[in-house]
């Protein structure tokens, strides 16, 4: 065994006793400060039930077709909505739906602004780097009970754990997309006397867009792979069926559950890709598609 | 070497501007002012050297040409005038005011309004149709739409490229991006031009068009052009004066004509070995100057031996006029044809000896 050089215990203690220090003393404000973002889950979601079966269908069909301008992509898009509904699997689509959009919109509004900070100086970026291999490797578990004692079981703490576990990629793909701008065309833009904002908004952050994008996509699919582990804490949707089907052992239930998140990964990756590409092209960074 | 009179108008004046690249540059430095050369710089320090010591004076109104061998440091030169690099020591002044004084918006001020450039790898925006591109610069300094699309248009088509305003850059060829850079920088109609091998990627025929409508531009416009190439023929035909540089640090500067019949060093002897004469000496520095009988045809004393040959064809003498136009001497072509055998087959000595070598 490995010796004992200190005595860890003490370490241990004060990390507890401090989180119950938290939950106790900060509890109602922290919770009140996740009030917008609980808001902002409950309102997409009120409004993707609210909505009839056909509308959604109707416009993520013409959404596919827009980004691919193909009849291939609305019809898978078609067939993979048409299964949610068959399977009888659509509101809980639609609550799942509602936690991957609200995580990813939040990870938009932070990450961005950070993956900018990231690219403009090498210090940041190797401060923020670490943060982000933590966020992606720590087990989730670990940061998800600290959040269920503070906020208590519901749809904050799956929120919250689905935001940290999605966000990483998009800083990092941010941050790699306005690095590998062109310096040519950064210098051209120094040239004419061009504002630091005028470079970032009128030339870098346009020509790193595909790039964004393709962060925007890995956000989407990492928010949908937290979807079984959310619905543990209270998050609902198509994991909580996968959940019910095992404590059930009811094998169809869960396949079916699965294969519905299946579904819902397979419409989000294959959109925001047929868009990236699209924007390619019209950055003119790469031919388009054939 | 002849020097720039006082008197006279400067536009771009660098003194003493030495740039290092590197880690250490004030140990670098000291050693360059020890008299340690380029290459041991670089040994002994990892720093790169990469101008030494450059003064140059640039009249309003010239075409200034800095020629030198690639990685002789003519890019890192022209990106001091608008300050794109910081020097590491030196002064550089632009239409009387300091560049090195200015704070950030002074500077963008001065690039959006006073100073233009041409990039050698074009640095065009890829996301931005051509018009766009061409109307970038006019963007920035905040001219309204219309007016900037109007002008930008007006420059797409005097760079030949008319049809392609809604084209972007990749789907043009290397030469028409080239072009586009070059309207992008001569549609902010700006004092100063900085052209860094602006036409190194066209083909003869528009290359020879460019410069003539480049000369046409200087002197109608009376626009003062840091030009660089590597092309001593280019040199020739658009330069009022030459500079020379080699390992960052200016070997000749001089007119034209001086530095082939002239050149300072080996290294420029090499440069000018090749170089077309006929083009470079001009008539009055070969004719028989004295009051002849006025000739059927007379040249301006600035013409060059390349412009008179053909007149031989049809004429035995040619006259050579002064500045007020009256004739002060004359040219047969046997004068033009012994010149150019004479600076052509008596290479300086020690030219000679690195041939033998
Ligand atoms: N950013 C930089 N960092 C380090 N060294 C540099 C940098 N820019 C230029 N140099 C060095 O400075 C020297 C001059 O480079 P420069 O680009 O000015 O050459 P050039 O005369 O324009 O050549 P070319 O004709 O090939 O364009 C070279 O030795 C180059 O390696
Ligand atoms: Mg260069």
């Amino acid at each position: 065994m490995f010796p004992e050089i200190i005595d860890t215990r003490p370490l241990r203690r004060a990390i507890d006793d401090s989180l119950t220090w938290v939950v106790a003393n900060w509890g109602g404000a922290l919770e009140a400060a996740a009030y917008p973002l609980l808001m902002l889950l409950r309102g997409i979601e009120d409004f993707l039930v609210a909505v009839p079966w056909w509308v959604i269908i109707l416009v993520l069909v013409g959404v596919a077709w827009l980004a691919s301008r193909r009849w291939q992509l609305p019809a898978l898009v078609l067939g993979a909505l048409l299964f949610l509904g068959v399977m009888d699997l659509w509101r809980d689509a639609m609550t799942t739906t509602a936690l991957m959009v609200a995580a990813t919109l939040t990870a938009v509004v932070v990450s961005i602004p950070v993956g900018v900070w990231m690219s403009r100086s090498t210090r940041v970026r190797n401060m923020v780097a670490p943060v982000l291999d933590l966020m992606q490797t720590l087990p989730s578990f670990v940061y998800l009970i600290p959040t269920v004692m503070i906020f208590g079981p519901g749809k904050i703490p799956a929120l919250l754990a689905t935001i940290v576990y999605a966000a990483p990629p998009l800083v990092r793909l941010t941050d790699l997309g306005l690095r590998n701008v062109d310096p040519a065309v950064m210098e051209a833009t120094r040239a004419f006397g061009a504002s630091p904002s005028q470079r970032l908004f009128g030339v870098q952050i346009p020509l790193a867009l595909p790039t964004i994008l393709a962060g925007v996509n890995q956000t989407t699919m990492m928010a949908l792979s937290m979807v079984v582990i959310a619905s543990m804490i209270g998050a609902g949707g198509l994991g909580y069926q996968v959940l019910q089907g095992i404590g059930r052992l009811e094998v169809s239930r869960g396949l079916f559950a699965g294969l519905g998140i299946v579904a819902l990964a397979i419409i989000f990756d294959r959109v925001t890709q047929a868009f990236g590409r699209q924007l390619q092209s019209r950055v003119g960074v790469q031919e388009a598609a054939r | 070497m002849s020097q720039v009179s006082p008197t006279s108008d400067i536009a771009i004046s660098l003194k003493g501007v030495t740039k290092i690249f590197g880690s250490d540059p004030e140990r670098a430095l000291d050693m360059l002012r020890r008299g340690v050369g380029k290459t041991e710089v670089q040994a002994e320090t990892g720093n790169v050297v990469g101008l030494d010591d450059v003064s140059l004076a640039i009249e309003r109104g010239q075409i200034f040409v800095v020629m030198g061998l690639s990685g002789s440091g003519k890019s890192t030169l022209i990106r001091h005038v608008n300050r794109l690099i910081e020097p590491t020591s030196g002064e550089i002044i632009v239409g009387g005011d300091n560049v090195l004084e200015m704070d950030d918006a002074a500077l963008r001020k001065f690039r959006q309004t006073r100073i233009a450039m041409v990039f050698q790898k074009f640095a065009l925006m890829p996301h931005r149709s051509v018009i766009e591109n061409v109307a970038y610069g006019l963007e920035i300094r905040g001219v309204r739409r219309e007016e900037r699309l109007e002008r930008a248009a007006k420059w797409i088509e005097i760079v030949g490229l008319k049809g392609y305003e809604k084209t972007r850059p990749r789907q043009l060829s290397g030469g028409q991006q080239q072009r586009v850079g070059l309207a992008r920088a001569l549609a902010m109609d700006t004092d100063i031009v900085l052209m860094d091998e602006a036409f190194s990627a066209l083909d003869p025929l528009i290359r020879a068009g460019m410069q003539e409508q480049l000369l046409e531009l200087q002197q109608s416009l009376n626009k003062t052009i840091l030009f660089i190439t590597h092309d001593f023929d280019e040199a020739l035909k658009i330069g009022n004066r030459i500079a020379v540089l080699k390992d960052g640090a200016v070997q000749q500067v001089a007119h034209p004509e001086e530095i082939v019949l002239r050149p300072a060093n080996a290294h420029i002897e090499e440069f000018v070995r090749d170089v077309n004469k006929a083009r470079a000496i001009h008539v009055g520095t070969i004719m028989e100057r004295g009051a002849f009988e006025a000739c059927e045809l007379a040249v301006p004393a600035g013409a060059r031996c390349e412009d008179v040959l053909p007149l031989f064809a049809d004429h035995r003498w040619v006259g050579v006029t002064g500045e007020s136009g009256e004739q002060i001497g004359r040219l047969s072509a046997t004068q033009v044809i012994k010149a150019l055998a004479r600076y052509s087959a008596a290479p300086p000595a020690a030219a000679v000896v690195t041939e033998a070598a």
